[in-house]
């Protein structure tokens, strides 16, 4: 099942370009362009699919190339720019730390995630090797992006890259989760994206804005 | 066999039907009553079950996709009946609700369906078999349950909402990563494909699971379902939730998605316990655990809402649930399971009053809430009753299951007991301090335009009660079984 060396040589050159996408999307201000890269990492993610299911023949994964393909470069991105267009928020955003430090930040966090999984890693085979680590970094690159973010759409977007870094790793690490599993992951991912649709025009309908600094009434002591 | 794929299915199917027919039909004038028949199909579904397994024992269904158990199948029953006695509960308190022109019809479509769909979603992730699949319910949960908690539309409610939605995605999503790496390490045992994340096919294999996959699996395991049932320092989204919601979506949230959260943690840590050392899973159940006891508790002391004061003391008891868990071994295990549905009785009761209450005094202030004896003594009674209860006053059932746990810890974990008490003391004070002035003296309420629920508020109390005096003896071999699978 070991994939081939070009297969091998692929699938590393195509997390490369997921954990600087993730990086992309840490420094990017605008909302559109921020659909396009998460658009982007979703290609990114149904080609090193479609490298797995090649190289390792498991052609169930095929199906989860056309459903990622489906999903996260068609659905998701449409659903989400027809969200800014009907909102109209393309206006740039400012973020709570500044974007140097969070790319400072980015960084000691990739090498935070590689030593967490180099135990997990040394037992893999060859073609998990470095993935799982860069499938937990742009986790946790995603993770950094919806806590320094104050608006609704970034931090949603952040939300939706946290999930394709996971998927990374089930393809990358474990040759893909059963079907069943994988469809019930999609369907949770579209499902949650329709209801912060309507989420988003609740909000702004009380607020008048999506900016989360208005979300902070509730506190701890009362 | 056949029987059995039945049982399941309508267990299953039922929420689901009721869901589709609420959402279509809009909301008629018989829609509550139309959520009170499909929650008690699904309860006499859930029953049939439970019968089953207990005359049957475990058994796999539909390819092995589905296992009923006796540490599950517990849980389906609690589910169920807590889903029915809110269905009752809400006929009534919605009707208020209407009437003092806080929901409209759409909201309340949109509540029932929602309300069916999440039962549906917290029953599947019970008895699914699949790892997997558990961890889509419980997402599944969480979403159908975003809009309920934004239903009134306050920009509390929003706030709310939004941090529910956005802190258990993110929590959720490390469980996720937990359950890949489970994956992981199961599929070099058992082959890739569907049968590497079949809770009993890693069961049997747990012994030659790789220890450091699983050690890095749990962890995230735990942090992601931990989030879900609100274990400090995870639970920031929890007493918003619970408290800018409808009061029957406060009691299912607090009485059954808690439990629910934990059960996962509880099967995971099964597969843990066969590839590690035992201590490591319990030691950081343990952490965890008494980390949000004792944190909870002081929390408590500071709340001015009712609603939050019983999100709060719903932090505490999950934490003493998670530490009992931690000690492991039958009996801390069995005080466990009892404190599960002891809790989610007790306090789907008293979100329930807690309701009522608001809605007489018109605010979820405590300070604003007087005197509820003098207008209604059912709902004054209600509260007292049930804080009583909850606070773990004999002879109620939360007294002996925190008696248990408390025994046990003394034995085995003797450091942990002056924590525990103290929290308990702290919590007792905090919260009668509270309640004793809303229910007597001076009132401020005022009469409501319907008769409230209260039958569904001191059927709970009574269950309680029963259980603290007297445990059937078919219920306590079964949480023994529960137990045992626990280990």
């Amino acid at each position: 099942m070991a994939p081939t060396p070009i297969g091998f040589q692929l699938i590393n050159l195509l997390a490369a370009i997921l954990l600087l996408l993730a990086f992309a999307m840490l420094a990017q201000r605008r909302v559109v362009s921020l659909i396009d890269l998460f658009a982007w990492q979703g290609a990114v993610l149904a080609a090193s699919t479609a490298v797995v299911a090649y190289t390792t023949a498991q052609p169930h994964l095929y199906a989860s190339t056309i459903l990622t393909v489906l999903l996260k470069v068609l659905a998701l991105p449409w659903l989400l720019y027809r969200m800014v267009k009907r909102l109209d928020v393309h206006w740039e955003f400012e973020t709570l730390i500044n974007i140097p430090a969070t790319m400072l930040i980015g960084i000691v966090l990739v090498v935070f995630s590689f030593s967490l999984t180099l135990p997990v890693s040394e037992l893999a085979s060859t073609v998990t090797h470095a993935t799982l680590g860069i499938a937990l970094a742009s986790v946790m690159l995603s993770f950094l992006m919806m806590i320094t973010r104050r608006k609704a759409i970034p931090q949603v977007i952040g939300f939706l890259a946290m999930e394709n870094g996971l998927f990374f790793a089930a393809t990358s690490a474990t040759y893909g989760m059963p079907m069943v599993v994988e469809l019930g992951i999609a369907l949770d991912v579209l499902v949650a994206v329709l209801i912060l649709g309507v989420f988003f025009f609740q909000i702004r309908e009380q607020f008048d804005s999506l900016d989360l600094r208005h979300l902070e009434r509730l506190k701890e002591g009362d | 066999m056949i029987a059995i794929e039945i049982e399941i299915a309508l267990v299953l199917a039922l929420p689901v039907g009721a869901a589709a027919v609420l959402a279509l039909a809009g909301h008629r004038r018989h829609a509550p009553e139309v959520n009170i028949a499909a929650s008690l199909c699904t309860l006499a579904a859930a029953a049939a079950l439970t019968l089953h397994v207990m005359r049957a024992g475990p058994m796999l269904a539909f390819g092995r996709q589905f296992l009923v158990d006796p540490l599950n199948v517990f849980l389906v029953a609690l589910t169920a009946f807590v889903a029915f006695t809110t269905a009752v509960f809400s006929r009534p308190y919605m009707r208020i609700e209407e009437e003092h022109g806080r929901l409209s019809a759409a909201k309340l479509r949109l509540y029932h369906s929602m309300f069916q769909l999440f039962v549906f979603a917290m029953l599947l992730a019970l008895v699914t078999n699949n790892v997997g699949i558990l961890w889509v319910a419980m997402e599944a949960a969480t979403l159908t349950t975003v809009l309920l908690v934004s239903l009134y539309r306050t920009p509390e409610g929003l706030e709310a909402a939004w941090k529910y939605f956005i802190l258990c995605g993110v929590g959720i999503a490390q469980a996720l990563f937990g359950t890949i790496l489970l994956y992981f390490a199961a599929e070099r045992v058992l082959g890739a494909g569907g049968d590497a994340l079949l809770w009993t096919a890693l069961e049997g294999v747990r012994g030659q699971l790789e220890p450091t996959v699983l050690a890095l699996a749990f962890v995230f395991l735990l942090v992601g379902y931990g989030t879900k049932a609100g274990l400090v320092p995870l639970h920031n989204w929890l007493p918003d939730a619970h408290a800018e919601g409808p009061a029957p979506v406060s009691a299912v949230l607090s009485g059954l998605l808690l439990n629910v959260a934990l059960y996962a943690v509880v099967r995971c840590k099964v597969l843990v316990d066969g590839a590690l050392p035992a201590a490591f899973a319990h030691r950081l159940m343990m952490g965890f655990g008494l980390v949000s006891v004792v944190v909870a508790a002081l929390l408590l002391a500071r709340q001015r809402d009712i609603k939050r004061l019983f999100a709060y003391s719903s932090i505490e008891h999950m934490g003493i649930v998670t530490f009992a868990f931690g000690i492991g071994g039958p009996i801390a295990n069995f005080a466990a399971l009892l404190h599960m549905t002891v809790h989610s009785l007790t306090k789907s009761a008293l979100f329930f009053t807690a309701g009522h209450a608001a809605q007489k005094a018109g605010t979820q202030m405590i300070d604003g809430i007087r005197g509820l004896v003098t207008i209604n003594p059912l709902v004054g009674w209600g509260l007292v009753l049930g804080t009583l209860a909850i606070l773990g006053v004999p002879p109620f059932g939360v007294f002996a299951s925190e008696f248990l746990i408390l025994t046990t810890a003394m034995h085995e974990q003797p450091w942990a007991t002056p924590f525990l008490l103290a929290a308990l003391g702290i919590a007792f004070a905090a919260m009668f301090s509270r309640v004793q002035p809303m229910v007597f003296g001076d009132t401020t309420a005022s009469r409501l335009p319907l008769r409230p629920a209260m039958l569904p508020v001191f059927a709970h109390l009574a269950l309680v009660l029963m259980l603290g005096l007297w445990i059937p003896p078919a219920l306590a071999e079964w949480y023994r079984q529960a137990a045992r699978l626990i280990g």
